[in-house]
């Protein structure tokens, strides 16, 4: 059976100008699919655009370039007002730092309750508080949070709080970006586990941006691989961990620590040197990391054609 | 030892109780909620300098405002024949409030001297005015351009600030470009041309102060919305959905408020002395106007005889400054802790 697509990333770029006629590019022409029901885990070290790349898709930026299309229709560069607030419903976004991403001057309520407000979503106070009140439970907090100010909750709650803010207008496609990096290490499970069972529960779809792959796993169907605003490998999360093929997979999986001290006495961290498989530096004006290509189902890497045949050889 | 053990048996069981845990209670928080505003104002109320100097500004704005009633006296209203009366109040001779005054090495009472019945509590000036009426009157007319001025500083510094980092890119750039030349022009002469163009009066000296004033806020309040503008809380509100005014009085203005206060709680002396300082170098209020400044210009003149002309409004308007600066000091701490020096 095929699998409906809920998103399609196409070739999408983003490129800053940052004056003096230099640019960053951010994200680099990066496609994938995202379907319906499925968590897309994405990682990559700091800076190669993994932010970038969730909020261009949610249109905080304007693509440079590329389409995004979301339930068969393009999203961006169009848009009245109406569609506009259709999509925003439809889509929403749980953000990294608890601490920046909750307004101080509001209210738990007004917070949670800025989504309903927006889109007119209750139609009377009551029923704006008792959609406020469900929400907290919801994500494990109470009904008393609702008239505090963020300043008084810990890192998690504020996590939850934002979540309960996005869940309010019942999205059904959420982009996380990086929302464990901030936390403890024993709230993150808890954090990640609330994920998985209101993706459960409310039939949600994610993009689930992280740093390192160790959270990632527990949470992803499959996972992108991102290297200096491309994508490098792609492949459902089981393949990635048994079969990593981008040199840059395999440092970022040797990064991993396990709970065996045997393991870690041993684990040797790959550092991934440009030039190796796969690797191209930056800076140079017309690199370009080669295009993805499939080298077993649903499992893509970025490879040169020359890789690309002495990969092959060895299966021969 | 035993003794302990002894103390220990004194308790039994039912004295306990047991404290259940779940997860509900673990997410508790205690305490009172308390929004932004009133936990500055508990923090204010503990600086003692702040809260006296709050009490100074009401009690001075009260008296600036009624002070003339107490008198009964017109501050503008001349009579020569009580001119140049020291202060006198009965009970506060001991404190200098004799109606005396030296002249020529001889202590005189002017009120026996000039056979005036009754007190002039801060004395009179050389038409015979009431200085206690005058030095109120000036109080309420360098109060009301210090307010005013700070007021027309904020609404311009806020909307031209908000506007360009708002908007951000070739908006700002250009608008930034002005301020730039703005702020190249030397502001004395800008105000000094403005004041001999129009007549010197209250609004002319409020509105050339305004000229270059609302530039300091302009950028205070800039800096405060690029900054806040890329916070992901704005972000959120954008990926809701929110409408640029919601995002503007919703998120933006709110989180910058403390700052606007702040900087206008600065302004307001700021622009008092500067009157004053107009006042007193020939290009301010013009007589028979009663400004601080000019009450300070009148009594420097006769400063060796009659020192009490050029004392009493300078006090008042010490106070005024000091009291407002330390009042926005505190607001400062009060509004942001971490700031603290
Ligand atoms: N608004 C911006 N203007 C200019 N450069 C930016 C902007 N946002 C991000 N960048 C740059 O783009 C790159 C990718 O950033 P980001 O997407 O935040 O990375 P990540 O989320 O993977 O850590 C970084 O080099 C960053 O400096
Ligand atoms: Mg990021």
């Amino acid at each position: 059976m095929e699998r409906e697509k809920l998103l399609e990333v196409k070739d999408l770029k983003q490129h800053f100008k940052i004056g003096r006629g230099r640019v960053v590019k951010a994200v680099d022409g990066i496609s994938f699919d995202i379907y319906k029901g499925e968590v897309l885990g994405l990682v990559g070290e700091s800076g190669c655009g993994k932010s970038t790349t969730g909020r261009t898709i949610i249109g905080l930026y304007d693509a440079t370039d590329g389409d995004v299309i979301f339930k068969g229709e393009n999203v961006h560069g169009k848009k009245n007002k109406a569609e506009k607030l259709k999509f925003n419903r439809a889509m929403q976004m749980i953000f990294q730092d608890p601490y920046a991403s909750l307004n101080p001057r509001m209210t738990v309520a007004d917070i949670i309750a800025e989504g309903i407000d927006i889109h007119g979503l209750a139609k009377t106070k009551e029923d704006r508080m008792n959609r406020v009140y469900d929400l907290l439970e919801t994500v494990g907090l109470t009904k008393e949070h609702a008239s505090r100010y963020p300043h008084e909750f810990s890192g998690g709650q504020r996590q939850r709080i934002g979540i309960a803010r996005a869940l309010a207008v019942e999205p059904d496609f959420i982009i996380a970006d990086e929302p464990i990096s901030a936390l403890d290490v024993s709230i993150q499970a808890q954090v990640v586990n609330l994920m998985k069972e209101l993706q459960r529960d409310r039939d949600l779809t994610y993009l689930f941006i992280a740093h390192d792959l160790s959270m990632v796993k527990y949470i992803s169907d499959r996972i992108g691989v991102m290297y200096q605003g491309h994508l490098v490998e792609l492949a459902p999360a089981a393949r990635l961990y048994e079969n990593p093929l981008h040199a840059y997979t395999k440092s970022l999986l040797s990064a991993i620590p396990l709970p065996d001290p045997e393991h870690e006495r041993t684990r040797k961290r790959i550092v991934y040197e440009s030039k190796s498989l796969g690797a191209v530096g930056r800076s140079d004006e017309d690199s370009s990391i080669p295009p993805l290509r499939e080298v077993e189902p649903g499992h893509y890497v970025s490879l040169t054609d020359e890789e690309y045949e002495a990969y092959k050889a060895q299966f021969v | 030892m035993i003794e302990n053990k002894k103390n220990f048996e004194q308790f039994d069981q039912d004295m306990f109780q047991r404290v259940e845990m779940n997860e509900q209670l673990g997410e508790r928080i205690a305490g009172k909620s308390l929004n932004f505003w009133q936990d500055a104002w508990m923090r204010l109320k503990k600086n003692k300098a702040a809260i006296l100097s709050l009490s100074v500004i009401v009690i001075l704005v009260l008296l600036a405002l009624f002070g003339p009633m107490l008198s009964g006296r017109d501050a503008y209203e001349q009579n020569i024949s009580q001119a140049k009366l020291p202060p006198k109040v009965t009970g506060l001779e001991w404190a200098g409030f004799d109606g005396m005054a030296n002249l020529g090495g001889r202590d005189i009472n002017f009120y026996e001297q000039k056979n005036v019945e009754e007190n002039f509590w801060f004395g009179t000036d050389y038409l015979g005015r009431d200085l206690w009426s005058r030095v109120w009157e000036g109080t309420r007319i360098s109060l009301f351009i210090g307010l005013m001025a700070a007021i027309i500083d904020t609404v311009i510094g806020v909307a031209y600030g908000g506007i360009s980092a708002y908007f951000g890119g070739r908006t700002d750039n250009i608008m930034q470009r002005i301020v730039e030349i703005l702020t190249g022009v030397p502001n004395l002469i800008l105000i000094i041309l403005f004041i001999l163009i129009f007549d010197p009066g209250v609004f002319t000296i409020i509105l050339a102060m305004t000229i270059t004033g609302w530039i300091g806020m302009s950028r205070l309040v800039r800096g405060q919305i690029l900054k806040l503008k890329n916070q992901e809380f704005v972000l959120a509100a954008r990926t809701l959905g929110a409408s640029s005014t919601r995002l503007i009085f919703k998120h933006l203005i709110p989180n910058t408020l403390g700052a606007i206060i702040i900087t206008l709680m600065f302004t307001i002396p700021s622009a008092i002395f500067f009157e004053a300082f107009l006042s007193f170098i020939g290009i301010g209020l013009q007589p028979p106007q009663a400004s601080l400044g000019t009450l300070i210009n009148d009594g420097y003149k006769e400063l060796r005889t009659f020192p009490y002309l050029l004392v009493i409004p300078s006090v008042i308007i010490v106070l005024l400054m000091v009291s407002f600066n330390l009042l926005a000091d505190g607001l400062r701490d009060a509004f942001d802790p971490k700031m603290r020096k």
